[in-house]
């Protein structure tokens, strides 16, 4: 290839490590010492990973006994929705509907369709505003009396159009009818203000390589009285609710990350909105009739951005999302079309047909996302290609008939 | 150049694409998902595009250091070569799947939308011989695609490429060892690729459903009897006809009218044909002056025949066989080569078969 170093601008997929997360973790993995162990070895392994867990709770806003470890975001979210949902069953057989929206992310839509297939699980989905938001009218309406309805989830921010949620208001309308309620937060943290106390929810996705930290390494908060059945049974090791040797120098790395993705969340958020914003003007002044996915730059929610700062999904009318990205790619600009399944083969975005996009639409959209290398010149980049790469896009057709 | 390797997951596409980067050209990796619904895993060696075989032509790609996209062609692939194969099924005729394959999707979508992207040519693992835009078979006899390519144009051949043509399967099955690639030993893919398990009646059976008529024998004109639908049988077909004759002398299919249903058998005797007639050829070049001797190829694998090559009123060919051959069903393509033992048979075109007669008439 003919350049040395990309411009990424895919940070919503994965964002690079922060060297101080490299140098705690690489300071772990050199050490022997399973933190179940009763000898010294354990004993120093538990206390950093114990460490770790009360720097991460501070960090969120948690107690420590919430933080539970475990493999990532698809982990949690896989937790949260199933372990809730049995917990409330098996303590009321009545309660068997997930309130949920149709724009989360795959790990909970597909844990929530696969309770719905093999466990008797109905499934209410709610309206999403065209923003992408979830409005706590809407989800008082879908719970009604809340008797039948084992869990709600609704993400704090949306992981392709950037929308944030109010998601204490949520958490108070489903506590108003007794509704635990979790929140997937893999977007939110160090972006928008996290507080899982102030919050309210009953349970929260996060992972670390979203922040700067590992992949591989995540957390579910959990309130003390939620009832959580597990996924992993085991040794127990995170509150009886997951099993599974603590990965020491994973949750350390993870700790160190979003303790410093939370303290730098200010000026960041800010520096990232102002690139982000620079971005979006400069392809709709060189593609005046490229369209804005999702809510508003300027959108508020809760005296907060409504948008993830770091966030830009654009749609380009008679272009296809997979010709955009390929020729960006060549370009050495890396972005994403926002949705693909494992074969890689490039579908509508679920999000933007639940906002109501038309397929077609949803087909040419990419998703911009900065973090914390981003710079100017990123931008720049991408605004020197964008033109000519939209146009060779619009030529090459929709490969539809 | 820039090119664009269409990589299957095979060892063939592979090798192509590797060819393809040694040569110096500026190659990006494309997998084809032809298929709404793809299967995680491949089942046995037939079939290809499923979620493994991606999976396979990604690693590829991964280690020869090239882009890699996989582009959702499934919706032209139904429309143009699944649904074309059941309705000529419908009609009584045989197609050739691959051949359509090669003519509407791999050097027709994909070859536009490459050229539409700025790509300059579109490279694939195809066992034939392309140089100065004369497509010719490949040194392996046993693994020539010529036939199935028969159909490109000359607008379509300028753009292709096809590394593989000057080397057998075996030195393919070397490079690919040599290199490392962890489909050198993958099975090769038989059959046709929407039809995994091979069972094409049963597949025609699911989409065009039972669709009874009679068998009759083609001496006496007497029903002797009954089928589930005409698209069970090819014209030349022996096997599995499901009637018993009346002596001991086996019966081939020697025609099959939609209309009535009617699947007419008869002796060997009668079931030669020596003039063949086409729908309007393509050429791969500049059309040859009428009328032509060539050797004519009726179907993929089938030995080439000497023949006279002239024109109809209907702008189609009569192809005078210089033997009876069996088994020339409507539908079918005739690929016209020009021989040439040095440099390999040259393709001349190719017309789809509309009937084929036992008379010179």
């Amino acid at each position: 290839m003919t350049y040395s170093d990309p411009v990424y601008l895919d940070h919503a997929a994965t964002t690079p490590m922060l060297p101080e997360v490299l140098a705690a973790m690489t300071g772990q993995l050199g050490r022997v010492g399973n933190a179940s162990s009763l000898h010294a070895s354990g004993r120093a392994a538990r206390r950093a990973a114990e460490q770790a867990r009360e720097r991460l709770a501070e960090a969120l806003g948690a107690r420590p006994s919430e933080v539970l470890f475990t493999g990532g975001g698809t982990e949690s979210d896989n937790l949260a929705v199933k372990g809730l949902f049995w917990a409330r069953r098996a303590a009321d057989s009545r309660r068997r509907r997930i309130v949920v929206s149709p724009a989360e992310h795959h790990a909970v839509l597909d844990s929530v369709e696969w309770l719905a297939k093999h466990e008797g699980a109905e499934v209410t989905w709610l309206p999403v505003e065209p923003s992408g938001r979830v409005t706590p009218a809407a989800l008082a309406e879908a719970l009604g009396d809340g008797s039948d309805v084992a869990v709600a989830s609704v993400m704090w921010a949306n992981n392709e159009i950037g929308a944030v949620s109010d998601v204490a208001a949520l958490a108070a309308v489903a506590h108003d009818v007794g509704v635990p309620f979790h929140t997937d937060a893999v977007q939110a943290v160090g972006q928008v203000l996290v507080d899982f106390g102030a919050s309210g929810v009953d349970a929260l996705t996060m992972t670390g390589h979203k922040l700067g930290g590992p992949m591989g390494a995540g957390v579910l908060l959990l309130r003390r009285d939620a009832e959580c059945t597990p996924l992993l049974h085991g040794g127990g090791q995170e509150r009886d609710v997951r099993s599974g040797t603590l990965d020491v120098a994973a949750i350390v790395g993870l700790a160190v990350a979003a303790a410093a993705a939370v303290d730098g969340r200010v000026e960041r958020a800010a520096e990232l909105a102002r690139l982000r914003d620079r971005l979006v003007a400069g392809v709709v002044a060189q593609v005046p009739d490229a369209q804005l996915n999702g809510p508003a730059l300027d959108d508020v929610v809760r005296s907060g951005p409504g948008r993830l700062p770091g966030n830009a999904h654009l749609s380009f009318p008679g272009a296809e999302g997979d010709a955009l990205l390929m020729l960006l790619d060549a370009k050495g600009i890396e972005c994403s079309t926002g949705s693909a399944c494992s074969a890689g083969v490039a579908r509508p975005s679920h999000v933007l047909l639940a906002v109501g996009a038309d397929p077609e639409r949803a087909r040419s959209s990419l998703r911009f996302s900065l973090g914390h290398t981003s710079t100017d010149a990123d931008v720049d980049a991408l605004l020197a290609v964008i033109a000519p790469v939209v146009e060779r896009a619009r030529r090459a057709g929709t490969g539809r008939r | 150049m820039r090119v664009l390797a269409a990589m299957s997951g095979g060892v063939d596409s592979a090798v192509a694409a590797a060819l393809a980067v040694d040569a110096g050209h500026d190659v990006t990796g494309v997998h084809l998902a032809l298929s709404p619904d793809r299967q995680a895993l491949r089942s046995g060696a037939r079939g290809c595009c499923s979620v493994e075989d991606a999976h396979d032509a990604r690693r590829v790609a991964d280690e020869l250091g090239i882009p890699f996209y996989v582009w959702d062609l499934a919706e032209r692939f139904t429309e143009d070569v699944v649904d074309d194969f059941v309705a000529e099924y419908a009609a009584g005729r045989t197609p050739n799947p691959c051949l359509r394959c090669n003519e509407r999707i791999k050097f027709s979508a994909v070859l536009d939308r490459a050229r539409a992207l700025g790509f300059d040519a579109v490279v694939t693992g195809h066992h034939a011989r392309l140089a100065d835009g004369e497509l010719r078979r490949s040194v392996d006899a046993a693994k020539d695609q010529s036939y199935v390519l028969g159909v490109l144009t000359a607008e379509q051949l300028s753009a292709a490429a096809f590394p593989l043509g000057g080397m057998t399967k075996d030195r393919v099955r070397e490079i690919a060892a040599e290199r490392g690639f962890g489909v050198a030993a993958k099975p090769d893919s038989h059959d046709i690729c929407f039809i995994p398990d091979g069972d094409t009646r049963g597949f025609l059976a699911r989409r065009l459903g039972s669709r009874r008529g009679p068998v009759v024998d083609a001496a006496t004109g007497a029903t002797v009897g009954e089928h589930e639908g005409t698209y069970g049988f090819t014209v030349g077909q022996r096997r599995g006809l499901g009637v018993t004759a009346g002596d001991s002398r086996p019966r081939y299919v020697l025609g099959i009218e939609p209309v009535s249903r009617t699947v007419t058998i008869g002796t060997a005797d009668l079931a030669g044909v020596c003039c063949v007639v086409t729908a309007a050829p393509t050429w791969t070049g500049t059309a040859p002056a009428l009328p032509f001797r060539a050797e004519v190829q009726l179907r993929a694998h089938g030995t080439p025949v000497p023949c006279e090559v002239t024109g109809d009123d209907a702008g189609g060919l009569r192809i005078l066989l210089d033997e009876d051959q069996r088994g020339v069903a409507a539908g079918q393509s005739a690929v016209l080569y020009a021989p040439d033992p040095l440099r390999g048979d040259l393709v001349l075109g190719q017309a789809a078969v509309r009937s084929a007669t036992a008379t010179r008439g």
